[in-house]
């Protein structure tokens, strides 16, 4: 064999190989070793995709629409999505130009990020945030600027903390509202800020909405980024179906914003993706039609799992901000002295209750630990037994 | 108040404390609503859903079509509520169409059925005809998926 001409350690590229695995790997691991686990460490709902979303989805592949959809996703689903986000939003997304149909919010993001940064570039991220985020960056060449939050904020990034951190170099920011891990949601005023500190550093911005749906209280306390004046041009929205319509495993969503930017995501999308799953476009359109109702349930039932969760998690000293969106909690840990991972890791040994340790996240995250709410009512109430059992010795012990 | 009832339809067994924890309403106060709710027969009953085919043989149940002749003043009431007094009539309801009632008989055997159906229904002077189809098997009964619920299986215990 020729020798190579790059003295090559590893097969696999160096941009890959400094990506380290997703933080929670090893948890499987440990996860898998023990009986009896409640978890709370999942991320998406634990119902099934409402039947007559599964029923449209066996329709379309009875009926053989089983070939690719334009590159785009189907008409007709673009056209579902155009309307449902005019009434949601106001904002007018033309289906033919600006809107594209990915494999899921994360398809999108990956899109998203490639198309609007150039190697070197910076995007800046609010952490705690989702893990995919840096790495995503991380692949198309650019950094992330990580900006803190905290739980005396209420997990929302200040102004200042942006001001301090944007160079010449930081082409976008990125913003999860509802967020994942926190559940916070920021508010018109704090967007509207976010919005005038885009313009004055000419910004692009990354909106992953993909909790939009899930907002306890005011349902009006949502306000999709790009409806704010001025935004539409500046920002790319990702959204999708599997957290509001119960539909993860279908990996279906959407990306929405200015023609320039679909139309670059769309090349992207149409050599490594060609379209999304066509069965999972039929389902989606359902959910779309038809699935307010069902959507509303859901909501209704994860609205009471939040009360109990977070009440139950501040009364065994886990202190608790109050998360508008999503289904997850992010109770501090402090009090206990144990780092995130270790309380999750002898959390998951002593009471096999699993739970996501926060530093996953970004390190602001270092301290609390993500309690998922998408469980059934007995298991939260066992979980939280266990936890504050758990809780109790440990204070005790320190 | 609905938001309470939308529990106990799913679950008549939950306590007021429990009820507290999931909506953040005082107990007293749900305990409060829920004797009023009884009282104006908003709540008209709290029972067990069964299976009794597990134990063995069910019940045999049939849906009867029942046309009937309205009386002055009263419509179809009198005669319906006469016939739905019946024990053995399950649920009945006024429908459109063909027909005027439709019953959910239940008797041990279809001899018990063929008997009400015979001897006692068919014999009302207001009650011009019947139709009786037998239930062959239960899929779903208020709600509930009978032998075949869905299972959120492979969910796995994490992901981000």
């Amino acid at each position: 064999m020729p020798e190579s001409p790059i003295n090559r350690h590893s097969r696999v590229s160096s941009r890959v190989n400094n990506i380290p695995f997703s933080g929670i790997r090893r948890f499987f691991d440990l996860i898998a070793s023990s009986d009896d686990i409640i978890s709370l460490g999942v991320g998406e709902p634990d119902f099934i995709t409402p039947w007559n979303i599964r029923e449209a989805a066996i329709y379309s592949i009875e009926r053989g629409h089983t070939h690719y959809t334009s590159n785009n996703g189907s008409l007709d689903l673009r056209r579902e999505i155009s309307k449902h986000l005019k009434n949601r939003t106001g904002n007018l997304y033309d289906p033919t130009t600006e809107i594209l149909v990915t494999v899921g919010v994360s398809e999108g993001l990956d899109l998203a990020v490639r198309a609007l940064t150039e190697i070197g570039d910076e995007v800046m991220v609010p952490e705690p945030s989702f893990v995919a985020y840096g790495p995503i960056v991380h692949m198309a060449g650019g950094s992330v600027i990580g900006i803190s939050t905290s739980m005396e904020n209420k997990f929302i990034p200040t102004i200042t903390d942006l001001e301090n951190n944007v160079t010449d170099k930081t082409r976008a920011i990125l913003i999860n509202n509802p967020n994942n891990p926190t559940g916070a949601v920021i508010n018109r005023e704090g967007l509207s800020k976010i919005a005038e500190f885009v313009i004055d550093n000419d910004l692009i911005v990354i909106a992953d909405e993909i909790y939009d749906r899930l907002i306890y209280g005011n349902k009006d306390s949502f306000v999709h980024f790009a409806s704010l004046p001025g935004m539409f041009e500046r920002t790319v929205t990702l959204n999708g179906f599997s957290k509001s319509y119960a539909m993860t495993g279908w990996r279906i969503g959407y990306a929405t914003g200015p023609e320039e930017i679909i139309a670059g995501m769309t090349k992207l999308h149409q050599y490594t993706m060609m379209s999304a799953p066509t069965v999972a476009q039929y389902a989606a359109k359902e959910a779309l039609v038809n699935g307010e109702n069902s959507l509303n349930e859901m909501l209704d039932a994860y609205s009471m799992r939040r009360r109990l969760l977070v009440n139950g998690l501040n009364n065994i000293g886990l202190d608790c901000v109050d998360p508008d969106g999503a289904f997850y909690a992010f109770p501090s840990i402090k009090s206990t002295g144990l780092s995130s991972e270790s309380f999750a890791e002898k959390l998951l040994m002593e009471e096999q209750v699993a739970v996501v340790p926060g530093n996953v996240f970004g390190p602001s995250g270092e301290g609390f630990i993500r309690c998922c709410y998408a469980a059934s009512v007995e298991d939260i109430k066992e979980a939280i037994l266990r936890i504050g059992r758990f809780v109790e010795r440990e204070t005790n012990s320190s | 108040m609905e938001e309470i009832l939308r529990i106990l339809e799913k679950n008549g067994r939950i306590d007021a404390s429990q009820i507290s924890e999931l909506t953040g309403l005082k107990e007293e106060e749900i305990r409060e609503l829920i004797t009023k709710a009884e009282k104006d027969n908003i709540i008209l009953s709290y029972k067990a859903q069964i299976d009794w085919g597990k134990l063995g043989d069910g019940p045999v149940l049939a849906i009867i079509e029942v046309k009937i002749a309205p009386q002055r003043d009263v419509g179809f009431d009198a005669i319906a509520m006469r016939i739905a007094r019946f024990p053995e009539v399950k649920s009945m309801h006024l429908v459109s169409g063909d027909y005027d009632l439709s019953a959910q008989v239940e008797g041990k055997n279809m001899y018990d059925i063929s008997n009400f159906v015979t001897n006692t229904l068919s014999t009302i002077d207001a009650v011009q005809g019947t139709s009786t189809r037998f239930v062959l098997k239960r899929y779903k009964e208020d709600g509930t998926l009978i032998g075949g619920d869905d299972m959120a299986e492979g969910r796995l215990p994490v992901s981000l």
